[in-house]
């Protein structure tokens, strides 16, 4: 597991039926790109977290495939549908088979 | 006719020099949208791409694309090593198909954007971002 | 042909450097916190009319990272901190949460800082450390290590919005006139003061970077260059690096002092930790 992974998500508390939410999520991750040399200038092999998937209720929001280009300590901002009550899950898939999760409840009003 | 020392270097140099100069094969982002869309031909005015003009720092540039209907946007930056740069795909959950983030950006070079369709056509957007070298610390 | 390279270089100097200015934005964090970025200067700097936050001279889209928390990115870091502060470390078996309830006790440390405590001028990675050794037996964090750095971001953020407010007289009069000598004094072989660039001369573009006067009213700061929380000490290391000279250490008497000196050039800015820059 990369050291120190820890993900930052604010999804607002509530929501009314059906209405549309902005999602922005954070997770401390070095993306180690696969470009870069160690002292002696041997390449640092690529490690990256590789997919970004948010599912609400079981279905899904987004699925992002993440290529070495994203930056250190990956974003992602998105919009999602509330049309229930229920909890997001965000799962963060890491090159060395790590997984990395949050959920998020939210109420509808 | 004789090859002088001078004529052999030189030739011989140019033949090494031509083998030498062969890159990696490596795709371009041309080619990677090719292999995506199959060769489809790529509307245009679908997509809203939001990049800087320039870039404060080519390690964390964010970006924001944008295209309503879309099933899902791949991005490439044509002059990375690796072009590629992510592809947003998105759910029935997802009512406007749009997506922020922050990307690498190794040097000058255009931000590329492309969406497939909800009728299976493809669209591109494309913007230039200056990166530069920073300054003091840079 | 030489006709024309002249008509073009003319051209080029008509232009001149891009935008001198600050720009005019201001910053309120999370809808609701309204951030002091541009202040009369103190008191004692005699140059200087005007004293702006770095953040004024950034671009649009850097600036915009520091809007939101969840936008911001040293904030990941600043939760780690959090965990930190409940996690039990050293042999006395403690966390830092054992002796302080939250937090948030801390509100205005960081405005103050650094000061004057028995005798020693004390930046905020001093108190930390010595604070671990004596009250929890625990190692010392590395000085701009991960650990340190968030740290000192999360007992920023409860002073942040605050005004910088240092003390440099009584006690800490000796150590801000060295600060104050080291800042004007020019070092490496391109022969830079501290004021040679971010006095004489902020506003303006050293190659393609919008040069600032400097502040330090948000470190830790998260530098997008290296996309992690960076130390004040660390930033003056590169700085002086930059002008080709052997530079002091992180943690040196030097740099406490530079520190206490560059803190007062920006007593009344808010603080701003954690900032987002280049």
């Amino acid at each position: 597991m990369a050291k120190g992974v820890k993900p930052r998500v604010k999804v607002p508390k509530s929501a009314s039926a059906g209405e549309t939410i902005t999602i922005k999520t954070l997770i401390s991750h070095p993306m180690e790109s696969g470009q870069r040399k160690d002292k002696e200038g041997n390449p640092i092999p690529r490690s990256i977290i590789n997919r970004f998937v948010v599912d609400f209720n079981g279905q899904n929001v987004i699925d992002v495939t993440l290529e070495p280009a994203i930056s250190t300590n990956p974003y992602f901002q998105f919009d999602s549908v509330v049309p229930e009550a229920g909890e997001f899950k965000f799962t963060w898939y890491d090159d060395d088979g790590s997984v990395y999760e949050e959920t998020k409840s939210i109420d509808v009003s | 006719m004789e090859l002088t020392r001078r004529q052999m270097l030189v030739t011989s140099g140019a033949a090494l020099a031509s083998v030498a100069g062969l890159p990696a094969f490596a795709a371009t982002a041309d080619d990677m949208i090719a292999e995506l869309t199959g060769g489809a031909a790529l509307g245009e005015g679908a997509i809203t791409l939001d990049t800087p003009e320039i870039a404060e720092n080519g390690n964390t540039v964010p970006v924001a694309v944008s295209a309503p209907g879309a099933k899902s946007i791949t991005l490439y930056a044509d002059g990375n090593p690796v072009p590629s740069v992510a592809t947003f795909n998105f759910g029935p959950l997802n009512p406007s198909q749009n997506a922020s983030t922050r990307i690498r950006l190794a040097r000058t070079q255009n931000v590329m954007a492309v969406a497939e369709m909800a009728d299976g056509s493809w669209q591109m957007a494309k913007a230039e971002v200056k990166v530069t070298i920073g300054g003091c610390g840079g | 042909m030489k006709k024309v390279a002249i008509a073009a270089t003319a051209v080029c100097l008509v232009f001149g450097p891009v935008s001198a200015e600050p720009d005019d934005d201001t910053l309120i964090i999370n809808e609701e916190l309204e951030m002091v970025t541009e202040t009369a200067a103190p008191a004692h700097l005699e140059n200087v009319s005007t004293i702006y936050s770095g953040w004024r001279f950034r671009t649009d889209e850097t600036q915009s990272l520091q809007l939101d928390d969840f936008d911001n990115p040293a904030m990941i870091f600043v939760d780690q901190a959090i965990d930190l502060f409940n996690t039990v470390d050293g042999s006395e078996g403690k966390s830092c949460a054992s002796c302080h309830e939250s937090v948030e006790d801390f509100k205005g440390l960081t405005a103050s800082m650094p000061k004057v405590i028995d005798g020693k001028l004390t930046v905020m990675e001093d108190l930390l450390n010595n604070h671990r050794a004596t009250a929890m037996g625990a190692e010392p964090w590395k000085w701009s290590g991960p650990e340190m750095q968030s740290m000192v971001a999360l007992i920023g953020v409860q002073s942040r919005g605050m005004p910088v407010n240092v003390a440099i007289d009584g006690e800490a009069a000796p150590y801000w006139e060295q600060g104050k000598e080291i800042y004007y004094t020019r070092y490496g072989q391109l022969e830079l003061s501290c004021a040679n660039c971010h006095e004489e001369n902020y506003g303006n573009m050293i190659r393609a970077d919008h040069l600032s006067q400097g502040q330090i009213n948000g470190f830790p700061t998260y530098r997008l260059k290296q996309a992690r929380l960076i130390s004040k000490h660390n930033r003056f290391r590169g700085c002086i690096r930059d002008t080709r000279a052997e530079t002091f250490a992180e943690g040196s008497d030097e740099f406490r002092a530079l520190e206490l000196y560059v803190a007062s050039r920006g007593n009344g800015l808010s603080v701003e930790t954690p900032a987002v820059r280049q």
